[in-house]
């Protein structure tokens, strides 16, 4: 590398906001909506997916207050039947899949590799679009005609109700295909743009989640695709392809739609896996424990994600030899993610750790993962499975992964790469209160509904019996306090952009490749190729094998 | 100890013979995800204040995994997931095979209630009565979109499929009632969509069932068919006898001799081993009547020819539960006017 | 391209190849890449019509009967004329890539404007199919009157059959834009044999679409 760094790289004192950066690289309107920097697409979509984090966020709050009392609330039953619909697929569409690898990927993943720009870059722009105009018309569906049907377009049911939603499994299709372009541009990026000295077993690990990730993106996407699209044309034009009352097959569509939805977790999940990678060599400075087995393990969830998904139909009829297989190759996904779960934990042992707020996301990460997985799995346990099934307990599972997990390594992401992306630090007193608060808001919200799925409460309830609705209050009193955690990082992230301290260049004294370049970096990201003689994880004094052959570092 | 886990994780009452099972499997698997997400927890949190940073500039050693930490990584939570699998999917194969002898019980779900129908009769919308320490099969299906029968305090759920028959089957242990819910997303009335189970004696139960029949008790709950006819009182079977005389069943099917017609007679039919023309053998029971009625000709008993029309759409759920109940019935040793004459 | 134009004309008789992208070394690389995205690409559409295949094996499943019946009503003549059809045309955009690749770009675009008619021919026997289906009123879901199909599962096989050949239409629609789009930048000369990949890739492209086919066509005309 051209700058030497120290092995605890303390920021220099006094840095300076670098003058010309890619932010300022062109400050007209028009300069950020045709740009093809991977960087300023990135600050695109990270506006988009806070939108639509906020307004998720502003439905999920309807959902719980509603639900604060066993019958009616606030709205009518057809009104939370659409929010519980407009929550779903907002976070899962609009959000969780955008959210790590359109926004953090984008702009690391290039950096990461030693490259200018992604394979693509006017593809990858026009990603942006499609993804704006598919939320568009999915919003304007949502808005308008009202789907009621939950996230999961569950036939006959979508394909008869009254409320109109082509537009909304239009809009799904649309996004669909911004998410294939994304996965695309980045597969491809990571196989033929990598600079000299970045070997496949030298790229960072977050590097490896998205590779993971996007191949999810690609194979997976076009048969939610399709699968959207022939419910649209049954709605629209009464095909019959899903309704037995025409000789259709309801349990096909479960099929289609949860090959790929099941395999959609990992989409979401594996980025936020690869960012807690990232984060915890930096905040430990320490070397990551078991490089090889944290990569290979994305790729085998990955691939064991595809043959999974018969587990969500143990209640659907399926046969046990069926139910068995499913249940058997779920397991395998436990067993992949518990082997990162060890490996993150021994990267903590003989480090030095930093209290920081990234610190604070990493250990929510660990303790939801952990529960969140674990609970997976015993969800996968088929008898327990029958109990369970479309209750609260299920609701709170996924919840701990997509929630817990994924908002973890979101905002673990947020706080940890914000110095890198506009060059200024966050306060990190606020980080630790609003990390520790939406810790605990987050376990308050969502602990109750496992015991409300134990209990028997069955999910997308309107109105509930009176047994359940001590839990449900502590749900939403937890609600309260994990959205009163995003509003103050709202605030001081906010504040921080303008008038936070100038990080400089490093100032987790962090070895991963993207800090080598300037806060923020340049348009072009690097001034010549760059060659990078040692691995992003590597935070011993001297590695002996670099030793040897007498690379200086 | 049973009962303070159950009270500490407010899981209901245990009102049936699986309801121990799973909640012995519950207890253990959760037992383990507490223990081992604390132990993650509070081994990060013990690292950390062990290992915290003393100084800007402390270095760290290099440390890499052992290869038997490698294989323990793999093979430990492999072994408890493992475990829980094999249990799991034991109990899940008992759930999924009823006995033979075991009462049968239609259930039929419809935007936003439950029938129940009892091959003797009577019907009933929304109150199930089952006898106590007796097995009961419910063979579910759906006239509209799907739903889901969910009895939480029996431990036991199964999808309502529309155009075709699932089955569960459960041993209630304690007289009393239970709340039934609907688990799958059926629309604006889902969350209301409730039944009980009331779980009777066996003494009671065979009173009460024989006091329905009687026709003594003038709150029968007669349903109103979809179609708008009323069911007739009496047995399902009788009433499976009408429809199948108004939909000209009896035209191809002989139901007073085992001779064969157009069609295969339907004494004896019932849970026999029959012969498919693409050389398949299979055991005519619920599910493969119904199916024959719905699509005909996936499966035509070897000898006959393809005739059959198909009755999707042309027969409720009800009926077609019906005309099943009406075939079991149909037993050499008691012939239809057995049936006719019970009146 | 709108750069054709400012780029100069090589003495073999060929455009210099369009600036590389700042972010690529060589321009191999920039040619690997795109052609690894088209195949990637490729991948993508093949699932699309995975699922409808599974679909129709399903289907076929739980109705042999009125799928036998509905495939003997369709036209085997017109399908094996349409499938010789998009033979032909996968065989001249084969060429035309040869062509380009050794920057004969007058035979390249030749060739593929006969690929582009081929794929319009397709279009129009398609045409008098669904034109035929319609006056039969053999129609998928609830349009379906179509008399001459007794067994159950007729509605469901015309689900099939106007979902699969219309999505496989559309594609066809999307190849011969493309193959026109490199046809254009044919006739300008834009090709050479160190820049090809734009002819490749819609050649990959057009060969999906004859793929697709290639299974459709014994699946609901033949079996």
């Amino acid at each position: 590398m051209t700058a030497p760094i120290t092995t605890a790289g303390v920021p220099p004192a006094g840095a300076v906001f670098p003058k010309k950066s890619y932010l300022n690289d062109g400050t007209t309107i028009r300069s950020w909506l045709l740009t093809h920097d991977h960087k300023r697409i990135a600050l695109l979509y990270l506006v988009a997916v806070l939108i639509a984090l906020f307004l998720g966020g502003v439905f999920a709050m309807v959902i719980r207050l509603e639900l604060l009392t066993p019958g009616p609330t606030i709205v009518e039953a057809l009104t939370y039947n659409r929010m519980f619909t407009l929550h779903g697929l907002i976070m899962i569409f609009m959000f969780m899949i955008p959210a790590i690898p359109a926004v953090f990927g984008n702009f690391f993943l290039p950096i990461m590799l030693g490259a200018k720009d992604v394979a693509f870059p006017k593809w990858n722009l026009t990603s942006w679009y499609v993804y704006i105009a598919g939320s568009t018309l999915m919003l304007w569906g949502l808005i308008t005609g009202g789907a009621d049907t939950g996230w999961t377009f569950y036939t006959p049911y979508s394909t008869t109700t009254t409320t109109n939603i082509t537009p909304v499994m239009l809009g799904v299709f649309i996004i669909g295909f911004s998410s294939i372009l994304t996965g695309l541009n980045f597969i491809v990026t990571i196989h033929t743009l990598r600079a000299p000295g970045v070997t496949w077993f030298r790229m960072p690990l977050f590097v490896w989640a998205v590779y993971a990730t996007s191949i999810i993106q690609v194979l997976a996407t076009p048969v939610l695709g399709l699968t959207t699209l022939l419910v649209a044309a049954e709605h629209t034009f009464g095909f019959g392809f899903f309704d037995p009352a025409r000789g259709g097959d309801p349990i096909l569509f479960q099929h289609l739609f949860w090959f790929y939805s099941h395999p959609a977790v990992y989409i979401m999940v594996l980025p936020a896996m690869g960012v807690i990678s990232e984060v915890i060599c930096a905040v430990a400075r320490k070397n990551i424990f078991g490089y090889k087995m944290i990569a290979m393990s994305s790729l085998g969830i990955a691939f064991v994600g595809f043959f999974a998904w018969g587990h969500h139909l143990f209640t659907s009829g399926q046969s046990a030899f069926d139910a068995g297989a499913f249940a058997a190759i779920s397991m395998l996904v436990g067993v992949f993610t518990a082997i990162k779960v060890f490996n993150w934990v021994g990267t903590l042992y003989k480090g030095a750790i930093a209290f920081t707020a990234p610190f604070a996301y990493i250990c929510g990460f660990l303790f939801f993962l952990v529960f969140g997985g674990m609970t997976g799995v015993a969800l996968a346990t088929v008898s327990l499975d029958v109990h369970w099934q479309d209750t609260y307990f299920v609701v709170a599972h996924f919840h701990f992964i997509m929630v817990g997990a994924v908002i973890m390594g979101f905002l673990a992401a947020l706080h940890y790469w914000f110095p890198k992306m506009f060059g200024r630090k966050y306060p990190e007193n606020w980080g630790l209160l609003a990390a520790g608060l939406i810790v605990l808001g987050f376990n308050a919200t969502f602990i109750p509904q496992f015991l409300l799925g134990n209990a028997g409460m069955p999910r997308r309830y309107y109105e509930y019996p009176e047994r359940f609705a001590a839990l449900n209050v502590a749900s939403t009193a937890g609600a309260s306090l994990l959205a009163f955690g995003f509003i103050i990082i709202a605030i001081y992230l906010a504040i921080s952009l303008k008038y936070g301290e100038v990080a400089g260049r490093n100032p987790w004294g962090s070895r991963g490749y993207e800090w080598d370049v300037p806060s923020p970096p340049p348009t072009e990201n690097f001034d010549a190729v760059p060659v990078f003689t040692r691995g992003p994880h590597e935070y011993q004094d001297v590695p002996e094998e670099l030793a040897k052959v007498g690379h200086a570092i | 100890m049973n009962e303070i886990m159950r009270r500490l994780l407010f899981l209901p009452e245990q009102a049936s013979t699986f309801a121990h099972d799973v909640d012995n499997l519950h207890y253990f698997v959760i037992t383990v995800t507490m223990v081992s997400s604390l132990a993650v927890g509070l081994t990060a949190i013990a690292f950390f204040w062990k290992y915290r940073r003393r100084h800007e500039n402390q270095a760290t050693p290099f440390v890499a995994p052992t290869a038997l930490f490698e294989v323990l990584a793999i093979s430990v939570p492999l072994f408890f997931f493992l475990v829980w699998f094999a249990i799991g999917f034991r109990d899940f194969v008992k759930l999924s095979s009823p006995p033979p002898e075991a009462m049968d019980v239609y259930v039929q779900g419809k935007q936003w209630m439950w029938k129940f129908a009892y091959p003797e009769g009577p019907n009933s919308i929304g109150v199930l009565h089952v006898p106590a320490n007796r097995p009961v099969r419910l063979l579910i299906t759906s006239r509209d979109v799907i739903h889901s029968v969910f009895i939480p305090a029996f431990r036991v759920k199964m999808d309502a499929l529309p155009g075709r028959y699932t089955e569960i089957w459960f041993t209630a242990t304690k007289p009393g009632r239970y709340q039934i819910l609907c688990t799958e997303y059926c629309g604006a009335q889902h969350s209301k969509m409730w039944g009980e189970v009331v779980v009777m004696a066996p003494e009671a139960f065979d009173e009460w069932i024989k006091e329905q029949q009687r026709g003594l008790v003038s709150r029968q709950d007669v349903l109103a068919d979809e179609t708008g006819q009323v069911t007739p009182q009496g047995s399902l079977a009788q009433w499976g006898l009408q429809v199948a005389v108004r939909q000209g069943c009896l035209r191809c099917h002989n139901v007073d001799t085992k001779e064969p017609a157009t069609g295969p007679s339907w004494v004896d039919l019932y849970q026999q081993q029959i012969k498919l023309t693409d050389g398949r053998e299979i055991v005519a029971d619920e599910a493969y009547l119904t199916e024959s009625m719905m699509e005909p000709t996936v499966k035509v008993v070897a000898g006959y020819q393809e005739l059959m029309p198909n009755y999707q759409g042309k027969l409720s759920g009800a009926e077609a539960a019906a005309i099943v109940e009406f075939i079991k019935s149909l037993r050499s040793d008691r012939t239809v006017q057995a049936v006719g004459g019970e009146e | 391209m709108q750069s054709s134009a400012a780029r100069k004309m090589t003495p073999e008789g060929w455009l210099e190849p369009p600036p590389l992208p700042h972010h690529y070394d060589t321009i191999e690389n920039h040619q690997a890449a795109l052609r690894f995205g088209m195949w990637l690409f490729l991948g993508t559409e093949v699932l699309l019509f995975a699922g409808i295949f599974l679909g129709y094996f399903v289907f076929r499943h739980y109705f042999p009967e009125s799928f036998e019946q509905a495939a003997r009503h369709l036209s085997v003549v017109l399908g094996t004329a349409n499938t010789l059809l998009l033979l032909t045309s996968s065989l001249t955009v084969a060429l035309a890539h040869h062509n380009a690749e050794h920057g004969k770009n007058r035979n390249a675009f030749w060739l593929l404007m006969a690929s582009v008619s081929m794929g319009a021919g397709f279009l129009g026997i398609k045409a008098v199919e669904y034109t035929e289906k319609f006056h039969e009123g053999a129609l998928p879901g609830k349009f379906f009157s179509f008399s001459e199909i007794t067994a159950p599962g007729g509605p469901v096989f015309y689900v099939v059959y106007f979902f699969s050949t219309g999505l496989h239409a559309l594609h066809v629609v999307v190849g011969m834009s493309l193959l026109t789009w490199v046809a254009i930048r044919c006739w300008r000369k834009e090709f050479s044999p160190t820049y090809y990949a734009p002819v490749e890739n819609a050649g990959l492209y057009w060969h999906l679409v004859d793929l697709v086919w290639i299974f459709l066509y014994p699946l609901l005309y033949l079996v």
